[in-house]
């Protein structure tokens, strides 16, 4: 157990050390001649109009939300898939319920017309 | 000094900095940049005590959603992404006795425990943690109610957000 | 032991052996051992990327009744590593008033994403980084940790259209993730495993492609939003967004957002046979038969994973170059309002089966999982054909000009 961990932090370890020795190797021999056009904004050709940070729909936040509530939820349904196989049908109904309460949220949301982008 | 203690040690150098960090930087983004590593080395240190189920949780739930929507609600909320003005308030060193006596009192507690200082010892290899968290999470002996009980507490939670921003859309 | 039957424990521990015997602590050999095997593994994974450019660029110019890359080599084979000595020496760019910091983590973040998912990925029973007991959702959580990395991008660039693409991004998590690990939890009831070695060792007589079709199909379809690849690609759409999040971005920086969308395809290609095609293994029980045991060759199942993956790999830029983008409104709705209640009814319908069919002769649970799966479709596109119907009939009695507010 502590050694599978031990080898995933490695794992990540060289998953940061791969990518960033050819991007030392780039930034030693590519040319650097900043000027400020070449290092203005891209924006097709035009010259940027205003604070690159604008402001966004709401309605992402609403969506990002709502997932967050469904994210936890399949969580928990990881160690109840687990567990169907050891257990009588009544875990089934229990995972039924759990899961039942959920889309009535669902349809909550649904029904108040939170997931229609406009 | 054993190679966990040196990993652990690490890490928490890691999580203090990283939560100093998010308090003392001046810009919003980036408080919330110092999280999601303050979030990853609890996720590691949830690794060390062979809590592998919490440790990927922890990275899937609050690295990939809660950190996410916090970076989100930032960028949505606040043109103005620098903090201003002082950091600090005048009577900042009262906090700073009460956080001393806090961490005092707690380092007491702990070291009055009979077990302070003890490892604990390691799981067996033929123990399977997670299949045992399932049994426990859905049998009527064990903790059936808490498992339902969090699917009202999502419900509650995603109907209160959602009437909430239904109200802006009337 | 020997090294055609187990090639890595054979290494392993004669590199082991070889440390001890310097006199080397016991664990700081097995930490260089491990890590000896992570940089092979991970150079594997890179040149494996390396050839992914050429089959990319090859593929789609056929899709697209094009040559591709044929200069350079035979059949243009030597056009990837041009491609990188070109990359590597272009002059970086850093935008004005980019965040510094982050703008040149994420690209490396984007890459450790995606590596990260090969210290999982069982290349063949005896050919794998790690067996680890919570698997599946270590698949998720390197998903999160590239999520990160494009938010990251798009939003240190300074750039609209690059922020543009890391809104869109989230866009894209909340309509990919919740299908996907729904789906992923019909293979770990199936299995009644999180390791991935345990679910492919569950196939080795019936993939569970066969006993849940529908969870395969859902799986793939998030999987493809998962990769932002067309007609999920909102986070780029060069149309609309010239590059989305990464339009910034310049030499091995862009590289790596390249290199790392290419392997994150075919490591999904992998999982994809992981979790429903038999992985390495899954011949229907041809390998027990006498003649056919070098089918169990460590060597014979990496080369047989491959080949899944790739075939994986060719669905997805299939789709990709043949669907037209989704529009950001079409792919919430489809997601929330027909993937999600879908994956769910999947999932309420296997566990429900696996428990009801278990004392069945295998041929009798396999048919029964498999029908029910057909009975959930049919019911599903008698559903939707009736709401397309009823749609249909309200458009049509509205006066013209309605239509067009």
């Amino acid at each position: 157990m502590q050694s599978e961990w031990l080898y995933v932090g490695l794992f990540l370890l060289v998953g940061i050390i791969v990518p960033v020795v050819p991007l030392a190797f780039a930034a030693l021999i590519s040319p650097r001649k900043p000027n400020p056009i070449k290092q203005s904004t891209y924006e097709c050709g035009i010259e940027t109009v205003g604070d690159s940070w604008v402001q966004f729909k709401a309605q992402y936040y609403i969506f990002a939300l709502v997932f967050l509530v469904f994210d936890v939820e399949t969580v928990f349904l990881f160690p109840w898939a687990l567990s169907l196989k050891q257990l009588p049908l009544y875990v089934v109904m229990e995972g039924i319920i759990f899961i039942a309460i959920l889309v009535a949220g669902l349809v909550y949301t649904w029904r108040k017309g939170l997931l229609e982008w406009v | 000094m054993t190679a966990d203690k040196v990993i652990f040690l690490l890490c928490a150098a890691l999580i203090l900095g990283s939560a100093l960090m998010v308090v003392l930087t001046r810009k919003l983004i980036h408080a919330a940049l110092w999280l999601v590593s303050v979030l990853f080395g609890v996720a590691v240190l949830y690794a060390l005590l062979q809590a592998g189920f919490l440790a990927v949780v922890q990275v899937v739930i609050y690295i990939g959603a809660i950190a996410v929507l916090f970076i989100f609600a930032v960028m949505l909320t606040r043109r103005e992404l620098l903090d201003r003005g002082p950091q600090t308030r005048s009577n900042w060193w009262i906090a700073a006795i009460l956080a001393l006596l806090i961490l005092g009192g707690l380092v007491f507690l702990i070291l009055g425990q009979p077990e302070a200082g003890r490892s604990a010892a390691a799981i067996p290899a033929t123990v399977d943690t997670l299949r045992n968290l399932g049994m426990a999470l859905v049998s009527p002996s064990a903790y059936v109610l808490p498992f339902e009980v969090a699917s009202v507490l999502l419900l509650a939670a995603l109907v209160g957000a959602v009437y909430i921003a239904g109200i802006g859309k009337k | 032991m020997n090294f055609l039957n187990d090639p890595i424990n054979f290494v392993a521990s004669w590199l082991h052996g070889l440390l001890t015997g310097w006199r080397l602590p016991d664990g700081l050999a097995t930490v260089i051992v491990y890590f000896i095997g992570i940089v092979v593994l991970v150079i594997f994974a890179m040149t494996l990327d390396i050839g992914l450019v050429w089959v990319e660029r090859k593929v789609v110019a056929r899709f697209q009744d094009r040559l591709g890359p044929n200069r350079i080599g035979p059949f243009g084979l030597i056009q990837p590593v041009a491609d990188i000595i070109k990359l590597v020496i272009k002059e970086d760019i850093t935008p004005a008033g980019a965040d510094k910091i982050i703008y040149n983590i994420a690209p490396v973040l984007a890459a450790m994403s995606v590596i990260a998912l090969w210290a999982i990925l069982p290349l063949s029973s005896k050919i794998f980084g790690v067996d680890l007991n919570v698997a599946v959702l270590y698949l998720v959580a390197a998903g999160a940790l590239g999520t990160l990395a494009i938010i990251m991008a798009g939003w240190s660039s300074n750039n609209k259209y690059a922020l543009l693409g890391a809104f869109r991004m989230v866009a894209n998590i909340v309509s990919y993730e919740i299908p996907m690990v729904v789906t992923l939890l019909i293979p770990v009831i199936l299995a009644d495993t999180m390791s991935v070695q345990g679910i492919t060792q569950a196939q080795s007589g019936m993939w569970f492609a066969i006993l849940s079709p529908l969870a395969a199909i859902i799986f793939l379809i998030s999987a493809i939003a998962e990769l932002g690849r067309s007609p999920f690609d909102l986070t780029e759409a060069e149309s609309e967004l010239t590059a989305g999040f990464n339009v910034e971005y310049s030499g091995m920086k862009f590289g790596w957002f390249y290199a790392s969308e290419l392997l994150h395809a075919f490591t999904y290609g992998g999982f994809m046979a992981v979790m429903f095609f038999g992985g390495y293994g899954g011949f229907f029980g041809l390998e027990t038969i006498p003649g056919f045991h070098w089918l169990t060759n460590p060597f014979v199942e990496a080369l047989v994973f491959i080949a899944k993956g790739m075939l994986g790999y060719w669905v997805i830029m299939w789709i990709k170059y043949s669907m037209p983008r989704i529009r950001i409104d079409h792919m919430l709705a489809f997601n929330w309002k027909f993937l999600t209640p879908l994956s769910l009814v999947v999932l309420v319908d296997t566990a429900v089966l696996s428990k009801l069919l278990s004392g069945l002769p295998a041929w009798e649970y396999v048919l029964g999982m498999f029908l029910s799966n057909v009975i959930i479709a049919v019911i599903t596109v008698e559903i939707l054909r009736g709401y397309g119907r009823k749609q249909r009939l309200a458009e049509e009695r509205l006066p013209a000009q309605a239509v067009h507010n």
